[in-house]
């Protein structure tokens, strides 16, 4: 196992250096907004862009500007410095991560707590209302676009602007050292918006794998032991159905954990998915290349820490 | 008997499909004495296995509809309370199913899927000594190496091992009744006589009533006391093992007789397929429902539904059969039959 891990690691870093040329190519080579000219200002002179271009690096050969970008990534871990706001890029991903991590963590409660439930009732309850309002809510809830929905939640229950003022609204986040209580309350929003899509697929997949599950020959011996039915549901059925959703929801914690940019634009929140946005807006090469890198990598080691996740719970998967 | 502690009486099985309403079994009685076994032998689709899981109350929903009665001891089994069947289930009755690799949980081990179907009948039993009985169990079935299977998972072990888990399990707290469904169908032929010589062991050892359900007669041959023969949802022979096996009666039983190879058969003779195929259950046949596969048939089984009733020839205690030709008929064609003369 320890060295399947490694090996994931070094693939993964492969992996890394690869996007991070993709990034490169993307942006710095094919055209796109100029940031010498954002920055100069519409009407510059040529020598003030020029001047500009030399004290950002963007006069040298392309190849030398992604040389030195991996050097001193790798030798410094240094990812650069923001055009826009000087500051070092490692340090702006650092103070965005905890917004990012508190909303990530938060959706995943709910979802999981709002999904696993329900998923579990309308597969055990086929057919019924509870059923039938599960699977329509699910529909409802992977049909609405996230920021819409961002939009009708702040409408409706912020502070501010809503028809009953009762959460905070957009640009409320408030850090957890700075005040866990104000913390809390401006997250509610984001998370449930957040988490709702998620719910929903999540809720549509137990439900499918549970009744799969529910006609296993395995279950029926659960039940012609003797074990009560909440046993036979909650062990014996759910065991067998919920690994594939365990699988998900990891690699999905971290995409997430990337930036969520939609719901952290609409709510204002100055996490990963903002820092990325903003960046793009403003053609901070070096911000959009962190933010990128940092959210490859998040997937990365979802995806390890998923198939070592998937070995503990199959142990068919262990031999393999 | 007046001494069987499972007795099935006049059993009925419905199914509602879109297709209709399939009979899957249709007036099916049946008992069974501590310490003995009755085979029920029967093709797919006879009716054997559901005959079986409806006793266990393992199915029941809307779209079934049951008659009849399943009596274990003092229970109603059809009409239980869900808590009243949970109690029983693994006390009383417990069953053995077919395929061990799919009837055993696959994500939990081997020896937890037994504790926990000790502990589900005894609150108080802590989890070390469930464990030290489950290993117990897993030396009765004669696993090797049993203080360290018992931490296998299923697929960990072999075929024949799995068996072995299943039926430790199902032993578990020592029921009074004890359903094998096609035991020994997913094992290779040795496997199968080891299996089978356990399950007899374990019945008389634990003093159980075995149902040995199976659609192979050599099965039954060696462990069963009475069998019963079904087709199509309804017994149609039913006698003491020996007895029909020396004397069968019915024209079905002879097929089934004819198409398993045994040692002891006329040199030359062969194996001989019974013809068609099982019918609808939807739509049975009219009259004897085996008519359509009956080398024997005459116009009037196509119309009149034979009873299974005793028969009135000496030497044949217990022994009942559904056919419509005359008892002297029957034994004048066996005799040629066993001789390996063609129908």
């Amino acid at each position: 196992m320890a060295a399947y891990v490694l090996r994931r690691v070094l693939w993964g870093i492969v992996l890394l250096a690869l996007v991070s040329l993709l990034t490169f190519v993307v942006f710095y080579v094919l055209p796109s907004a100029d940031p010498a000219q954002l920055r100069a200002g519409r009407n510059a002179d040529p020598a003030t862009l020029a001047q500009i271009r030399r004290s950002l690096g963007l006069d040298r050969p392309l190849t030398a500007q992604y040389w030195t970008f991996l050097t001193q990534l790798a030798l410094h871990g240094n990812l650069g410095y923001s055009y826009y706001s000087q500051a070092s890029v490692g340090s702006l991903i650092v103070d965005r991560l905890p917004a990012t991590i508190s909303l990530t963590l938060g959706a995943v409660v709910i979802w999981v707590a709002v999904a696993v439930p329900l998923g579990i009732v309308s597969a055990v309850r086929r057919g019924t209302w509870i059923d039938k309002l599960t699977t329509g809510g699910a529909l409802l809830g992977i049909s609405a676009p996230v920021y819409w929905l961002g939009l009708l939640a702040l409408y409706l229950f912020a502070d501010d602007i809503g028809k009953w003022p009762i959460l905070p609204g957009a640009g409320s986040y408030v850090p957890f050292t700075d005040n866990p209580a104000k913390w809390f309350t401006s997250l509610i929003l984001p998370w449930v918006v957040l988490a709702a899509s998620f719910t929903a697929v999540y809720a549509r997949l137990l439900r499918g794998n549970m009744i799969e599950a529910l006609g296993e020959d395995y279950v029926r011996t659960a039940r012609a032991k003797g074990l009560s039915e909440r046993r036979v549901v909650w062990r014996h059925a759910l065991r067998g159905a919920i690994t594939p959703l365990v699988t998900l929801a990891g690699l999905d914690i971290g995409l997430l954990l990337g930036g969520a940019v939609l719901t952290e634009t609409v709510f204002g929140i100055p996490g990963i998915g903002r820092l990325n946005y903003d960046a793009i807006v403003h053609a901070d090469y070096p911000v959009i290349q962190g933010t990128v890198l940092v959210a490859a990598c998040f997937v990365i080691v979802a995806n390890i820490a998923v198939d070592v996740a998937y070995a503990y719970l199959d142990p068919r998967v262990r031999e393999g | 008997m007046s001494d069987a502690v499972l007795r099935v009486e006049d059993l009925r099985v419905a199914f509602d499909t879109r297709e209709g309403l399939v009979q899957a079994v249709d007036g099916v009685s049946w008992d069974v004495a501590p310490g003995r076994t009755l085979g029920i032998v029967g093709e797919s689709g006879s009716g054997k296995t559901v005959a079986a899981m409806t006793a266990m109350g393992l199915l029941r929903g809307a779209r079934v509809r049951t008659s009849g009665r399943v009596l274990l001891d003092g229970d109603e089994l059809l009409t239980a309370s869900p808590r009243r069947l949970q109690e029983l289930r693994g006390t009383a009755i417990a069953m053995v199913f077919q395929d061990p690799l799919s009837a055993l949980h696959p994500l939990l081990r081997v020896g937890a899927q037994i504790e926990e179907a000790l502990r589900a009948h005894r609150s108080g039993v802590s989890r070390a000594i469930a464990r030290a009985r489950a290993i117990e169990l897993l030396e009765l079935v004669a696993i090797p190496d049993a203080s360290r299977r018992v931490d296998a998972y299923p697929h960990e072990l072999s075929g024949g091992m799995r068996q072995r888990a299943m039926i430790a399990m199902a032993l578990a707290n020592e029921p009074r009744v004890l359903i094998a469904d096609e035991p020994t169908t997913a094992l290779d032929v040795t496997v199968q006589r080891q299996i089978l010589a356990l399950l007899r062991r374990l019945r008389d050892e634990l003093g159980m009533a075995m149902v040995l359900i199976t659609h192979d007669l050599g099965v039954v041959a060696e462990t069963a006391d009475e069998v019963a023969v079904m087709y199509a949802g309804r017994i149609v022979e039913q006698a003491p093992a020996a007895e029909l096996f020396a004397a069968p009666q019915h024209p079905y039983t002879w097929g089934l007789l004819r198409s398993m190879p045994r040692l002891d058969a006329p040199i030359g003779a062969e194996l001989v397929p019974i013809p068609g195929r099982p019918p609808s259950l939807v739509h049975p046949p009219s009259g004897c429902r085996f008519h359509p596969r009956c080398p024997y048939v005459r116009e009037r089984h196509r119309e009149v539904d034979p009873p299974l009733e005793p028969l009135v020839g000496a030497g044949a205690d217990g022994h009942r059969v559904a056919c419509l030709l005359s008892e002297p008929e029957r034994r004048a064609i066996w005799t040629r039959l066993a001789q390996g003369a063609p129908e």
